[in-house]
């Protein structure tokens, strides 16, 4: 039978972010995948060198909106990997704390948009209605609702105060009862039990092989967590459990997000009461040369930040690896062999973000002669006016 | 005002296009379709396509992948067809406005109607500013 093939986007309905995706199918079923990007491509690191390294974090916060904790927290790792030095207590604190308010509102983001994409569409609002309150609680921490712009090479840029603590703490444990309904909803529901087990699955073995990340590893049975393996912040001092769950189907990768939020909660609660005393800021003046690297577990994965300075006040290379640079690859394990049906809520299942990946391709010209549409036209044009004058028209 | 135009502005559909943003105003975007912001109120619903809409929603600063995409879209939008830049970005680039793959502003490439500045815009500003948007046609503002 004849294969065809289905393109996805780049602009489509069903996605937030423009990418390109091409299903090769034999009837319903899928038989190879492909994956083009580069619409959202905005030339970062290169602007990164253009700017100073405080400056830098403003414009690394909007490598993505729902990651602009994540590349902030790595960038400035990177950047005190330099000179070396350690942020103080309080800072880690508050770092812990946003770092862990993004990942609960991440979570649930993805819940959401699964549950929409499962046609669920009462989850997708109640979801989004709770994902409200978090919001309210970034907005009280950090002024903003989505750029928190908390970070900075050397500490955080502002304090949490001591009146907003029992503030934030009663909103975050309002979520927790309709949290649990949730849990109770989804994890009950024997449709999506029916829906979701054995789909899309990725094993142990594949997951190493594409060195896929956070949850998307881990529900395959890698327990690997940069907050647990290589602590930082304030993780090693707070008690909370690493989530692995062994199938690497759909539905691990979804009982994985919802029980790491209750995690995420956890954290933020106890760096709450526990918040220590002392500065939030070491104002570094100069970064000498040097090379630094920093990671970060997001809400995706482990996002990576390498950093080099030449001595003046900008980065003399500014490199990222978002994690779903690592987790998209993995979408030619899982999806071929699914239906079409089934092809998006496992393309969806890693969680993917498309702005923190973008790459843009560069294709070398040296010695060959490159034609972009407008040329083809032209030469096309050019050769109809030739043979007009040979055949003597005007 | 013609019959067509005042029948469209009683609901006016949104399709919404992310040319280079960071997906934060997209989700606040989408925000304003949830349950707290509700702007189904004001008879605004996301359109699948933008053979339905009347409203386009630019976000992000359009890079040169998107750029040309962006201008085959509106060329295929019924028209009349208001443009709303939603972000910083699309208004005047932002902080891209120096990189090497954003090379013109929205407004060089489309006409746009109205602009809503913020990085992200919150929801409310959005509301506001397609309130403030169907006033100014209906000239009652």
């Amino acid at each position: 039978m004849a294969k065809s093939v289905i393109p996805i986007g780049p602009f489509h309905p069903l996605q937030e972010e423009p990418e390109f995706f091409t299903l090769t199918v034999d009837g319903e079923m899928v038989v190879d995948i492909d994956v083009a990007i580069g619409y959202n491509h905005r030339g970062i690191e290169k602007l990164s060198e253009m700017k100073t390294f405080d400056q830098s974090t403003f414009l690394i916060e909007r490598i993505c909106g729902i990651c602009s904790t994540s590349h902030p927290f790595a960038y400035t790792r990177a950047v005190e990997d330099i000179i070396p030095v350690e942020v103080p207590e309080r800072a880690k604190y508050i770092r812990t704390i946003i770092a862990e308010g993004e990942r609960i509102h991440s979570h649930l983001l993805w819940l959401a948009l699964a549950g929409h994409f499962l046609g669920y569409n009462t989850v997708y609002m109640w979801v989004w209605k709770l994902r409200e309150e978090i919001l309210d609680v970034m907005e009280i921490l950090s002024g903003n609702r989505n750029n928190y712009a908390m970070f900075k090479p050397g500490g955080v840029r502002r304090d949490i105060k001591a009146e907003d603590i029992p503030v934030v703490a009663k909103k975050i444990d309002s979520i927790i009862p309709t949290v649990n309904r949730l849990k109770k909803a989804i994890l009950d529901d024997p449709v999506l039990h029916a829906r979701l087990k054995g789909i899309g699955i990725l094993t142990k073995e594949e997951a190493l092989d594409y060195c896929a990340l956070g949850p998307t590893s881990r529900a395959s049975g890698v327990a690997k967590d940069v907050r647990k393996d290589a602590p930082y912040g304030a993780y090693d001092q707070v008690e909370w459990d690493m989530i692995v769950t062994e199938n690497g189907d759909v539905w691990d990768k979804a009982v994985i997000r919802i029980l790491e939020t209750y995690e995420s909660i956890k954290i933020v609660k106890h760096c709450l009461t526990n918040l220590p005393d002392g500065e939030i800021d070491l104002n570094i003046k100069d970064i000498p040369p040097g090379e630094g690297i920093g990671a970060h577990e997001a809400p995706r994965g482990e996002t990576f930040h390498y950093v080099r300075s030449d001595g003046t006040n900008r980065p003399a290379r500014h490199k990222v690896r978002a994690p779903t640079f690592m987790n998209l690859p993995t979408c030619k394990a899982t999806v071929p062999g699914y239906t079409v049906s089934d092809a998006t809520i496992i393309l969806a299942a890693i969680d993917p973000c498309y702005c923190c990946t973008e790459r843009v391709a560069v294709v070398d010209t040296k010695g060959k002669q490159m034609y972009n549409a407008q040329d083809l036209i032209r030469l096309s044009q050019e050769k109809t006016q030739s043979l007009k004058r040979k055949m003597g028209i005007k | 005002m013609s019959l067509k135009l005042r029948a469209l502005l009683k609901s006016p559909w949104v399709f919404h296009l992310a040319t280079g943003s960071c997906n934060n105003c997209d989700i606040e975007v989408l925000d304003c379709l949830t349950p707290r912001f509700d702007i189904e109120r004001f008879g605004m619903l996301l359109a699948p396509s933008i053979k339905h809409a009347d409203i386009l929603l630019v976000t992000g600063s359009c890079n040169r992948k998107s750029a040309i995409r962006l201008e085959r879209l509106y060329k295929q939008a019924p028209q009349p067809c208001l443009v709303v830049a939603i972000g910083e970005c699309s208004m005047s680039r932002g902080m891209f406005i120096h990189s090497y793959n954003c090379p013109l502003p929205l407004d060089k490439i489309v006409p746009v109607s109205a602009y809503i500045p913020g990085c992200p815009p919150k929801p409310e500003a959005i509301i506001a500013g397609a309130v403030t948007l169907i006033q100014t046609i209906k000239g009652t503002l």
